[in-house]
């Protein structure tokens, strides 16, 4: 046993150092952080199941089952349906972000991390980053599916534009997710928080159908969210037409959320040893 | 600066309407094992979460290390470790990639991380299952990893909170060994427990705490020899046998307890006084057939200062302590 310790730490840079080091070394254990939780993520089988298969299931119900009841006037419906398939995948697969982190909570996983000389937001941004990347990998799948299905665009840089609007708000919502993961200990409690406000928003957007198809009010509710913000720009860019303003209102609902609950995020992060 | 690794002044912190420390005060020497005893929602925790940075106080002030907790926070986690109550390992990681993860995280360095995972795995006879996921491992495997991830930088002060909760006898003994060895190695250890049997075979040191407060400190043979009391327990042949004992020990101006053939006999002055017992019974009562002496236990120290007040070996007459 005599490995197991000696006189002195092991040496560890002094943390007062130059901003410059600091920022390096936070940047080293956010990514190692990511790492650990990618790695948790792909030995978990059934949360990526839940992620790919489940959209997947959408695209198929809707393309085949409900499509032909849908009539989108000028417009194939799959060219419709995959935009909205897009924003739903990364909508459900943040509430992946809130469970994981409530599940660190709960595991003492947290504590030990505040123990450590890491860099505090690495915890954060680590959970983050890794669901960037799940994302990523997601998106790409459903964008397989779609044009599996019988998805086309005339604009393949109209589709990686749309995609990095996906990505964008799939960001920002895992922030919003991991401010909630923080408030509740428990992955069941996060999961059971988080579905009916993804529900909610996804299915009073025009994820799926049109609005005009839904009462004056629904509508009203649906023309002033996010994923619906998503929905259109994404449909703007992939079936052409003027873009830009849909762009930017999805850009500012992400940039919106991300500041707001990554705020939020960060202090109630700071707040947890008080 | 005395020579003290851990030293807390006063520490205070409530969560909402409960106070969990109000006004608590230790202090371990370098190198020294101190055993913190308390029952549950005692505040063990609270402190030990404070100490390692995990919480802060209210008021009051602590020094690791010669770093306060709270100002220098960020240089008190370079010097302690920390093994929480639950076994905080990943387990969809394997042992291996827990500790060197942990390693990169205490900021030792990518290479350095390696090697000191490979060698906290096969100190904590874990090199077999060292590349197998956590989430095969038992409990008590759990806990040595836990410890070697606690140890990974090499800390001087480590902290343990519970180590031995839930753990088979055998892990037990062990995990036991492991604190032995990094107290003789220097390290300095704080470690909570509720069992009194830990704190006496581990600790220098012990601080039992009630409601957020120290009720008393002191090597465990001092706490034991001030509020320890031996129990002699006398057999006898049959219970009229006993009751003629019972009689001449009262004579002799003892307060000797009959339940059936056997008498119980408590005495604050050490089991030497076994001889004045026997001496007593001489020529006015049978010989007793057996003749058992108890030894003070941390548990009598433990109820009489936290619990109802209600001594163990008395438990049958309900008599107050």
């Amino acid at each position: 046993m005599s490995t197991v310790t000696l006189a002195a730490p092991l040496g560890v840079a002094d943390q007062g150092g130059r901003l410059a080091g600091r920022l390096t070394a936070a940047l080293s254990d956010t990514v190692d952080v990511a790492g650990r939780n990618l790695r948790t993520l792909l030995r978990t089988p059934q949360a990526l199941v839940f992620a790919t298969i489940q959209p997947m299931i959408f695209v198929l119900l809707f393309r085949y089952a409900f499509g032909g009841a849908i009539q989108v006037p000028g417009v194939n419906y799959v060219d419709y349906l995959m935009p909205g398939v897009f924003a739903q995948s990364v909508a459900f697969g943040a509430i992946g972000t809130a469970v994981g982190l409530s599940a660190d909570l709960r595991s003492g996983i947290l504590v030990r991390f505040r123990t450590l000389p890491m860099a505090r937001v690495a915890v954060l941004g680590g959970r983050t980053l890794a669901d960037l990347v799940r994302n990523l990998a997601v998106v790409a799948v459903m964008v397989g599916v779609g044009f599996a299905v019988g998805f086309r665009t005339t604009s393949g840089a109209g589709l990686l534009a749309a995609l990095a609007l996906v990505v964008a708000f799939a960001y920002a919502a895992s922030w919003a997710f991991t401010a909630l993961g923080l408030r509740v200990s428990d992955p069941e409690a996060a999961q059971a928080a988080g579905v009916p406000v993804v529900f909610l928003l996804v299915f009073t957007s025009s994820a799926f159908v049109p609005l005009r198809s839904m009462p004056g009010w629904l509508q009203a509710i649906g023309s002033h969210q996010p994923v619906n913000a998503l929905v259109t720009a994404e449909r703007a860019l992939v079936l052409g037409g003027p873009a830009a303003g849909d762009v930017l209102i999805s850009l500012a609902w992400s940039a919106g959320i991300l500041i707001v609950f990554g705020l939020l995020a960060a202090r109630t992060y700071a707040r947890m040893g008080r | 600066m005395s020579d003290a690794a851990i030293e807390a002044d006063g520490l205070r912190k409530a969560f909402g309407q409960v106070t969990a420390l109000d006004g608590l005060s230790l202090r371990a020497p370098a190198g020294s094992v101190l055993g913190l005893l308390g029952p549950n929602g005692s505040g063990k925790t609270t402190t030990v979460s404070i100490l390692s940075t995990a919480l802060r106080p209210d008021a009051g002030h602590a020094v690791v290390h010669g770093l306060d907790v709270v100002a220098d926070a960020a240089r008190v986690r370079q010097v302690i470790g920390f093994a929480g109550q639950f076994a905080a390992v990943d387990p969809n990681l394997t042992g291996r990639e827990n500790l060197t993860l942990i390693g990169r995280l205490s900021r030792v360095g990518r290479r350095q991380a390696r090697v000191r995972a490979a060698e906290l795995l096969d100190a904590f006879g874990l090199s077999e299952a060292a590349d197998r996921l956590v989430r095969t491992y038992s409990g008590g495997m759990r806990r040595r990893l836990d410890l070697a991830a606690a140890l990974l930088h090499r800390p001087p002060v480590l902290f343990l909170d519970e180590p031995t909760t839930g753990l088979d006898p055998e892990s037990r003994l062990g995990l036991w060994d492991s604190v032995r060895d990094l107290a003789r190695s220097g390290t300095t250890v704080l470690l909570t427990t509720q069992y009194l049997d830990e704190a006496d075979a581990l600790a220098d040191q012990i601080v039992i705490i009630e409601s957020g407060r120290v009720a008393d400190t002191g090597t465990p043979a001092q706490l034991k020899g001030r509020f320890g009391t031996v129990v002699f327990s006398l057999g006898f042949g049959t219970a009229a046998d006993a009751e003629t004992a019972s009689r001449a020990l009262a004579a002799a101006g003892y307060q000797p307890e009959r339940s059936g053939t056997g008498l119980r006999i408590r005495s604050d002055s050490g089991s030497g006084a076994l001889a004045a017992v026997v001496r007593a019974l001489e020529d006015r009562a049978p010989d007793p057939v057996s003749v058992a002496v108890r030894e003070p236990t941390l548990d009598d120290v433990f109820l009489t200062l936290t619990g109802t007040g209600q001594h163990v070996s008395t438990s049958q007459g309900g008599k107050a302590a």
